[in-house]
């Protein structure tokens, strides 16, 4: 026993991403379409962030990719296998965190990790608790393991739901919604752990309807808004597809906008003493100069970086809080 | 990709480990004990209640009404045995057995845990089978619970010693004490057709509360059909209809024309039970 089946799902496929989907889709009954025709690449080693407001179809695809529903059309790959046929080779790999922690109340938190490892065919029983002290020990819950975990706070329900994608090495770690229910300092310890959990080499999926949390710890992105994939690419990429904003902060604000206006600035906005426009394609030490020498007092002069924010806003013409 | 990239095979021996796991998990839960604390009590009440009603007469008499042996249990407490079981077979045990089963997928569904075993992989094939091996561990467990308790309250209340069958031939203690564990075996196994069906039910839905409510209310309907008259075409396929056969095992020779039948019901029961929870769980969407 113990002997090496040869079960790798790393095949011919991997080349082309760690997740590949191609024309998913899912209508549920009813006839409400969930999924429309999703084309998503997530490049090996990336963090992924996958983003959208609530309702747009993430955890939907999410579940498709974990084989928990099946697709109504199209094809779902993970790590170079198809799903949800090959669940059995390719889950013991990945691990997952989908729509918050489940665990059994009755059951401590130790041994809540105990019964997860064991539905694993493919986890050694002998490393079992080992590996069971190591995960609780990376999330910070040693000194919780035996209280039952119906006496957890919902950060530590997070921490343990968390714990149980991180029993065995993974190649691919899916995070649906990670931070729900943290504080700050929860946040900052999740946020430390992806990057870690990278920099080893685990490509992580993140999905989330809050922007700044994918702008900071994102290599890649994709927007979804009612069941389409609106946008992906390198985080990088997809911010610089929304241009800047010149900012001006003066007690001036009538005439620095007159000004900024025959400088060629679109879209001028003031705000009290702010103006802000579309950065014009020329040298902007000239239309400072051109303030300067009309008399308006400068405070402050500069280009705004664009946000991810502003990349969303400019791609669906519409705010990320709204409901789908 | 470093370790992540180590060979990891499955032994067959390992995927034993959800299943102890299972048997842990159910045992644990303060339901399950419950289940069993109400089905130890029933032979105690029972005993009790006989060895009131017998106290001040004489002893004999054999009155007439109540379940089968109960007229004898005042001359052997080994009876008590055999008179809990046929107390406990019809709504007890079946009940107990029908929230265990029922509970058995629905409610992880409900809890949410469903999605995390099916994404371990536990996969839900190997799920459903343990799942169903465990509810059928709980059968025998609740079965000799019964019999246990029936059996230390009747040494406690009653004499023991040789005893009569029901064909009037005497067998020693020891022969009807290896009669009382064979019955007990027969009694879990007469209830692994609800145990299927209550699997099956479980598959249906997301709610452990109305998962277990359906199969007690299948149960229920069953025995009522079962005592109606003019449905006398249907009876022999209701799971219950031979349930009470294991009497026979208490004659000399056993006859064994109902006990096969029984169990021969059982088995198509659990197959066909057993194959619908397949095909439906295979399948399905988990969007709990």
């Amino acid at each position: 026993m113990g002997e090496a089946s040869a079960r790798e799902p790393d095949g011919a496929h991997t080349g082309d991403g760690v997740i590949v989907t191609r024309a998913l889709t899912k209508r549920y009954r009813g006839g409400q379409l969930a999924v429309d025709g999703l084309h998503l690449t997530v490049p090996e080693g990336s963090v992924f962030g996958f983003l959208g407001p609530n309702g747009s179809g993430k955890t939907t695809t999410i579940r498709m990719l974990m084989g928990l529903i099946e697709p109504t059309s199209g094809t779902a790959r993970v790590l170079g296998r198809p799903m949800p046929r090959s669940a059995r080779a390719v889950l013991p790999h990945v691990g997952a965190l989908i729509e918050g922690p489940a665990l059994y109340g009755f059951l401590s938190g130790r041994d809540n990790l105990l019964r997860y490892d064991a539905a694993d065919p493919a986890a050694d029983p002998r490393t079992r608790r080992v590996r069971v002290a190591a995960a609780l020990d990376r999330v910070g819950l040693t000194a919780a393991a035996g209280k039952k975990t119906k006496a957890y706070s919902l950060g530590m329900k997070q921490r343990l739901g968390l714990a149980a994608a991180l029993l065995q090495p993974r190649r691919l770690l899916v995070l649906d919604e990670p931070t729900n229910g943290l504080d700050p300092q929860g946040i900052r310890e999740i946020r430390t752990l992806v990057r870690e959990l990278a920099s080893e080499g685990t490509t992580v999926f993140l999905s989330s309807h809050l922007l700044d949390e994918i702008e900071q710890v994102c290599t890649h992105a994709a927007v979804m808004a009612q069941g389409r994939l609106v946008v992906q690419g390198p985080v990088a990429d997809l911010a610089a597809g929304a241009r800047g904003r010149l900012a001006v902060t003066t007690p001036d604000p009538a005439d620095a906008a007159r000004v900024l206006k025959e400088q060629g600035v679109a879209d001028v906005v003031v705000a009290e003493d702010r103006v802000t426009g579309e950065a014009p394609g020329r040298d902007l030490a000239e239309v400072n100069a051109a303030l300067v020498n009309a008399g308006v007092r400068v405070r402050g002069f500069g280009v705004e970086r664009a946000s991810l924010e502003d990349a969303f806003v400019a791609l669906t013409g519409e705010g990320f809080d709204v409901a789908g | 990709m470093s370790r992540a990239e180590a060979v990891r095979g499955a032994s067959p021996l390992w995927t034993l480990g959800l299943f102890r796991n299972e048997l842990l998990t159910t045992f644990r839960r303060w339901r399950t004990l419950a289940l069993l604390g109400v089905l130890a009590a029933v032979p105690v009440l029972v005993g009790v209640a006989v060895r009131i009603e017998t106290g001040d007469g004489p002893s004999g008499g054999g009155g007439g009404g109540g379940p089968a042996f109960i007229s004898q249990i005042t001359n052997n407490g080994l009876f008590l045995v055999f008179t809990a079981l046929a107390a406990t077979l019809p709504f007890f045990l079946p009940m107990a057995i029908g929230v265990i089963a029922g509970d058995a997928l629905a409610g992880e569904a409900n809890a949410g845990t469903l999605r995390y075993l099916l994404v371990a992989p536990a996969g839900r094939t190997r799920l459903l089978l343990t799942k169903y091996a465990t509810v059928m561990v709980f059968c025998l467990v609740a079965t000799l619970v019964v019999a246990v308790s029936a059996l230390i309250t009747g040494a406690l209340l009653f004499p023991l010693g040789d005893l009569t069958t029901l064909s009037g031939t005497r067998i020693g203690f020891a022969e009807g004490l290896g009669r009382a564990l064979l019955i007990a075996l027969v009694v879990a196994a007469s209830l692994t057709g609800v145990a299927a069906l209550g699997l099956f039910v479980s598959t249906l839905t997301h709610s452990g509360i109305a998962a277990m409510a359906t199969t007690v209310g299948l149960l229920i309907t069953v025995q009522i059909l079962d005592q109606i008259p003019q449905l006398h075409a249907l009876h022999p396929y209701l799971f219950s209809h031979h349930w009470l056969s294991f009497a026979d095992l208490m004659r000399e020779p056993v006859h064994w024309d109902d006990l096969t039948k029984n169990l021969g019901l059982q088995a198509l029961y659990a197959a066909v039970f057993g194959s619908a929870a397949w095909a439906r769980f295979t399948t399905k969407d988990i969007n709990a």
